[in-house]
């Protein structure tokens, strides 16, 4: 019958070539412009590797784009960044908020293509 | 086709709103996925959204952050939805439901089709004169239509009315509200409850018509249609939008001959059954005993029963629910409760009108006068929480009952946790009792978080966190839960013993303290800034260092203090508040040529509002060519030193405070704490400087100074304490750099100097003893730390724009030139302030006429 068209964690569009490593900052984020869209890119350095989040950069609840100034950290099980202005909590892999779960951040694929940053943009 | 196995029955369940949604999240949480593959068919191309916060789509959210739960809900292997495809038929004799893609047979089905809205019957009522508000296609054609469009009017008072009246003004519009009643939401205010929330849109700039009934709708002269009331009365506007009311959407259980209500909807009984016995109807397509439930937390309540039903649990009757809503329309306040008109026998009311402010609050209670049976609140909704709790759960009335509507001194008067019976509903959308909350704790839950996740509480609406932190707090306590002082999740010590470790063992990383002392790999927005903190007042290290980036709050990270609207302000540092016309000049250069507002603070300085993150090193490039340096007015750290003329220019003043106050803010400068600093100097005890607000206060007296400690200002002020008197020049430097090392040793993370102050043991003379007498063989120390502090201060600002690599950081886009382009502004007062969202559309409509 029908599928469902929901696939979110699948790139069906191309891979976007946003900024490079070194335009990243280690532990915390930075804010790039993607297809009109601001997108904020969190660079985790870890004991298991490097890890690469693309999240909305507009925070939801204090209607400014401000998200990539947040601070990244570590909460009961989940990797979250803090809203800079008022300190909700979203999940850096599925956007979604820890204390307004109605809230979602907008999340992307990224990863490192050797020292280029890609976004998947659909 | 069905090709599951024969003991796997199949669901479908209808409609993918907010109801169905949250039956299927039940259905899975509850483990129906062992009997039944759920097929669920929504006729929106999007997954359930949130409705309540439509509006919001206006203001700027999306669709995508407007959606609720997972959507990896529907990606559960036996959980399908179907977007946008219609159910177009159900044949009940042979159990399918019928789409424009092909028919499924189901076993067990729930109906959760919602309602439409509804358009009376209006001649001439087509295109943008007939335009509703309920889906977010509905949104995005009232945005198009709006583009052309000047004025819009909302046709119905009630809830969703005012709302989309709200919608139509974010977007520019002159907007109106034309309702057939003689006032505005009928069904949940009385009259004067009405007039109040009248009076209050009006004054927002929302006409409000009330008693009109459109006849038709023509051809208008000014604007594009023309809306005739009865007689020669009419109104003219470019669009239309209904929101007179909601009918259930029940299409397709007519279609199938199930049972209806008296007015409509699918007829069920206590358990949502329908009148066929695989057929459940659930939210606002549903009629029980004839009535029809317009509000998310009914709908929950019967999802939830259904789910249970579904998985064999018992579940309770579905026996009507609680109609009280609290709501902000347009910026004001509206609450309704029970029976808010008096209509039950005999019920008499207290009022409470204030008209110069438009607000007004009734509160109805029995004949007798001991329970209280409802409650109409416009104009502030900080009684609702109580009044709901007294009408709820049948809590006996104060004496005097009008001290529950009333104004207190202090805001309204708080029902106390522990009044609360266990039944009490704490949590309407989740249906969480007050008992429910205290077994989480009894099972092990600690804090407001875990009582959260454990019981839903506070999730849905999120009305009720005041009240559910009460009770967790009020709850803890009386099970004598001595309060947890770890500093957060990754750390079992307190700021206290932190700064110990780092300071004896010489730490000067993060990732050392957490390796030795913490627990995993990354910490968070609790430990990282106090950890940040404490190694600056151990070391003071340049905070841009890349190992210290990335543990400051934005504040510190970008070395200025984001405002709202996520620009930042700049603020010079002008010691002891002594500036050359020189200096002023360059500041009001810089100001001028980036286009900041500017203002002159409390603590004699000029802030400098308005600047994006990339405009930072150029504002600082040109404030340190003019000789300013950093103010630190971003950290928790020495902000300002205050003073008078002092000897110099007053005929009063007995010592040189500018010259003392300049020495004091240089020493002091870089050094960073548990709490910001501020400091004053006066130079006579007429106190201009106003110096026993501070946490350190230094008065001239004619021998010398009066040091004066643990004084602020702030939310709970406290006057500084005399410390010691007639103090040298040398002394009076040696007692503060010794004061405030211990402070900065000893304090709590955040806890400003006052606050220490009353919980050191002992009180001021144990203080005394340890800064003037040396009790515990620490000055020397305590000073010798501060020298190093002193001795590393380097302008923060003048440190960062000397390295690229640092600068990088300030780019508002990584791979952008541009600015924010949703960074707006509007002139007030001759300067620039941030443009507030309801103001985003006005400015286009300026904008556009000029």
């Amino acid at each position: 019958m029908i599928e469902a068209s929901l696939q979110r964690n699948e790139v069906r569009g191309r891979w976007q070539a946003v900024c490079r490593r070194e335009d990243l900052v280690p532990n915390s984020g930075v804010v790039a412009w993607v297809s009109n869209i601001q997108v904020a890119l969190f660079y985790l350095k870890g004991e298991e590797g490097d890890q690469l989040f693309a999240v909305q950069n507009h925070d939801p609840l204090a209607q400014a784009n401000v998200i990539g100034r947040g601070i990244v950290g570590h909460l009961g099980g989940n990797l979250v960044i803090a809203s800079p202005l008022y300190k909700q909590h979203y999940r850096l892999e599925d956007g979604s908020c820890l204390e307004y779960p109605e809230q979602k951040l907008r999340v992307w694929p990224v990863r490192l293509q050797g020292d280029v940053v890609e976004v998947g943009v659909e | 086709m069905n090709t599951s196995t024969p003991d796997v029955q199949t669901l479908v369940v209808i409609g993918n709103g907010m109801v169905g949604h949250h039956c299927v999240e039940q259905l899975v949480e509850r483990g129906a996925l062992g009997r039944y593959r759920i097929e669920v068919f929504s006729e929106e191309p999007l997954r359930a959204y949130d409705r309540v916060h439509l509006s919001e789509y206006f203001a700027g959210r999306d669709a995508e952050s407007l959606a609720l739960g997972e959507a990896s809900l529907y990606l559960t292997p036996g959980v399908t939805l179907h977007l946008g495809v219609p159910v177009l038929e159900i044949d009940r004799e042979r159990r399918e439901v019928i789409t424009a893609n092909g028919s499924l047979a189901y076993d067990k089905l729930v109906l959760a089709t919602g309602s439409y809205p509804f358009v009376p019957p209006i001649e001439g009522a087509e295109g943008d004169s007939r335009l509703v508000y309920r889906t977010l296609a509905d949104l995005d054609t009232i945005r198009a239509a709006a583009a052309q469009a000047r004025r819009g009017v909302v046709v119905g008072g009630g809830l969703l009315g005012l709302e989309a009246a709200n919608a139509l003004k974010s977007l520019g519009l002159d907007a109106h509200v034309v309702e057939f009643a003689p006032r505005l939401m009928p069904v949940q205010l009385d009259d004067q409850g009405g007039q109040a929330l009248k009076a209050r849109i009006e004054a927002l700039g929302v006409g409000v018509h009330l008693s009109k009934a459109t006849q038709s709708i023509s051809s208008g002269a000014e604007y594009r249609y023309r809306m005739n009331f009865a007689g020669e009365d009419f109104l003219e506007t470019d669009l239309i939008v209904f929101s007179a009311g909601i009918r259930p959407q029940d299409a397709l259980a007519r279609q199938c001959g199930l049972e209806l209500g008296a007015r409509g909807g699918v007829a069920i009984d206590g358990q949502c059954l329908t009148s066929d016995a695989d057929i459940f109807a659930i939210g606002e397509c549903a009629a029980w005993n004839g009535s029809i439930f317009g509000l998310v937390a009914p709908g929950y309540q019967m999802a939830r029963s259904v789910a249970a039903q579904l998985c064999g649990e018992d579940a309770d009757p579905f026996i009507g629910a609680d109609m009280s809503t609290k709501l902000k329309l347009l910026g004001v306040d509206v609450g309704s409760i029970g029976d808010a008109q008096g209509a039950l026998p005999g019920a008499r009311s207290y009022r409470f009108i204030d008209e110069a402010s438009s607000s007004y609050r009734r509160l109805v209670v029995s004949a007798d006068g001991k329970q209280a049976l409802g409650a109409v609140l416009v104009g502030d909704n900080s009684y609702y929480d109580t009044l709901l709790q007294y009408v709820q759960n049948g809590i006996k009335l104060p004496a005097d009952p009008a001290s529950l509507i009333l104004p207190a001194g202090e805001g309204a008067p708080a029902l106390g946790a522990d009044a609360l019976p266990a039944t009490a509903t704490v949590c309407s959308c989740h249906n969480v009792s007050k008992g429910a909350i205290c077994s989480a704790i009894d099972s092990g839950c600690t804090d407001v978080a875990g009582v959260k996740a454990c019981t839903r509480a506070a999730s849905g609406c999120g009305g009720c966190a005041a009240l559910l932190k009460q009770v967790v707090e009020h709850e803890l306590s009386a099970r004598g839960v001595a309060v947890d002082k770890s500093l957060c999740e990754h750390f079992a010590y307190t700021r206290q013993e932190l700064y110990a470790l780092v300071r004896v063992e010489g730490i000067e990383t993060f990732e050392e303290v957490l390796a030795k002392h913490g627990r995993g790999h990354v910490g968070c927005e609790i430990c990282k800034p106090a950890i940040g903190s404490i190694l600056a007042s151990c070391w003071n290290r340049p905070i841009q260092d890349p190992w210290l980036v990335p543990l400051q709050d934005t504040n510190d990270t970008f070395m200025a203090n984001m405002q709202k609207n996520g620009t930042y302000s700049v603020v010079p540092r002008i010691p002891g508040g002594e500036i050359t016309p020189e200096g002023l000049i360059a500041i009001g250069e810089v100001a001028k040529k980036y286009r900041l507002y500017t203002k002159i603070t409390g603590g004699q300085r000029i802030d400098l509002f308005g600047a994006q993150l990339h405009e930072l090193p150029d504002i600082w490039g040109e404030l340190i060519a003019a000789g300013f340096e950093t103010g630190h007015a971003y950290g928790k750290s020495t902000r300002t030193v205050k003073s008078c003329v002092g000897s110099t220019w007053c005929r009063y003043g007995v010592q040189d405070s500018v010259k003392m106050a300049l020495d004091i803010e240089n020493r002091y400068k870089g050094l960073r704490s548990p709490h910001k600093l501020k400091f004053a100097v006066s130079g006579c005890t007429r106190e201009c400087a106003e110096a026993q607000s501070k946490d350190v206060g230094v008065i001239a007296t004619e021998k010398g100074w009066n040091l004066y400690v643990c004084g602020n200002g702030g939310m709970r002020p406290r006057h500084a304490e005399l410390f010691a008197t007639d103090l040298d020049d040398e002394t009076l430097i040696r007692y503060i750099d010794r004061f405030l090392m211990f402070y900065i040793r000893t304090a709590d993370k955040l806890q400003r100097t006052s606050v220490w102050r009353e919980s050191l043991e002992g009180g001021l003379d144990y203080l005394k003893a340890v800064i003037i007498d040396d009790s515990l063989g620490l000055a020397e120390e305590l000073e010798a730390q501060m020298q190093l502090v002193v001795d590393r201060y380097e302008c923060e600002w003048a440190n960062a724009i000397q390295d690229p690599e640092k600068l990088k950081r300030f780019r508002t886009f990584v791979n952008d030139g541009r600015g924010d382009p949703d960074i707006r502004f509007i002139d007030e007062r001759g300067q620039r302030r941030p443009l507030r969202a309801d103001e985003a559309g006005l400015i286009s409509l300026v904008e556009e006429v000029v």
